[in-house]
């Protein structure tokens, strides 16, 4: 019984530890951007950023809903293609932190919008399957996302110059050539 | 009982810290590898500069068709940046360029149990990781 007990307190103590570190800040998002519109919330956390940008940009946790990061973080051996594991640890709260954050916990309007475009069965990996995305992109040819100077969709970044601080705001786009 | 909950808390404490960088140097990485390799083979020699050297290089015919080695992302001078197939940089691999690089014993573990498995389609040996060490540490 007593064993049973100290049991409980130390995973309790340990996952409040891990909630402290992985909820992080969560701030306004640029002049009024709370809410409605605007840039996504600024959200941080240590690991989240320096794993998940280790490879590719780093792509906001309101982009898609907690199923899909789910579904993402259980499958990192085989990440796009590549072995992207992580120690059972720093997945568990990077998993944490994308799920507080996702698309569909937020307030956001594009967050919101996102989140509606996806089938209630379904959970895509890739934030460019959205239904949302290929709507907004419509009118961005191929042979345009094929540029060097973008190299394919999933490059945010190339176009959304405040990507990885959740801003897609219209005035911010530049296409380059 | 109190003995255990000690024991208990430490190992909390561990779990909190273990994720936390401790600075090492590339030769500390390679006494540690060494020490591996005489496990996994008695006659162990010694690392090799060259067969790193040739390990970096090694193409592999992957399971899916695609030829890939070290160099596929490191670009085949490691004195140079290479780029992820995401398109980000990557820092240069050698020492005496970067000197990051091999400093951090967790870091250099997970990215050979990465890049092992997406290369060589299997772990790599305390035998390659350390002549892989070796041939980075040559190059000046």
């Amino acid at each position: 019984m007593k064993n049973w007990m100290q049991f409980l307190v130390l995973v309790t103590s340990i996952s409040s530890a891990g909630t402290l570190l992985a909820s992080g800040g969560f701030g306004e998002g640029g002049e009024g951007g709370e809410g409605r519109g605007k840039q996504m919330p600024t959200v941080t956390n240590v690991k989240w950023a320096a794993e998940c940008a280790s490879c590719h940009m780093l792509y906001h946790p309101g982009l898609l809903p907690e199923k899909s990061w789910n579904k993402v973080m259980a499958g990192l051996d085989k990440h796009f293609g590549e072995n992207a594991s992580l120690d059972a640890a720093t997945q568990a709260e990077i998993t944490r932190f994308l799920a507080l954050n996702s698309a569909d916990k937020s307030d956001n309007r594009r967050s919101s919008r996102i989140s509606q475009s996806i089938a209630t069965n379904a959970a895509p990996l890739r934030i460019t399957e959205t239904r949302y995305f290929t709507a907004k992109h419509d009118e961005v040819s191929a042979a345009t996302f094929k540029r060097k100077s973008i190299g394919s969709a999933s490059n945010c970044m190339a176009c959304h110059k405040g990507a990885e601080k959740g801003d897609f705001s219209e005035s911010q786009i530049k296409i380059p050539r | 009982m109190r003995k255990s909950f000690v024991k208990h808390s430490l190992v909390a404490l561990g779990l909190l810290f273990s994720t936390h960088t401790f600075a090492a140097t590339p030769q500390e990485l390679l006494k540690q590898y060494e020490a591996q390799a005489k496990q996994e083979n008695s006659a162990f020699t010694g690392f090799s500069s060259d067969k790193g050297a040739s390990f970096f290089k090694a193409e592999h015919t992957h399971s899916d068709g695609k030829k890939v080695s070290c160099s596929t992302c490191h670009t085949a001078d490691p004195r140079k940046q290479g780029k992820t197939r995401a398109n980000k940089v990557i820092e240069p691999m050698v020492p005496s360029v970067n000197a990051q690089r091999f400093t951090d014993a967790a870091k250099v573990e997970k990215w050979f149990g990465r890049n092992c498995k997406d290369v060589l389609e299997r772990a790599c040996t305390a035998q390659e990781k350390g002549d892989y060490i070796q041939y980075l540490l040559s190059v000046k």
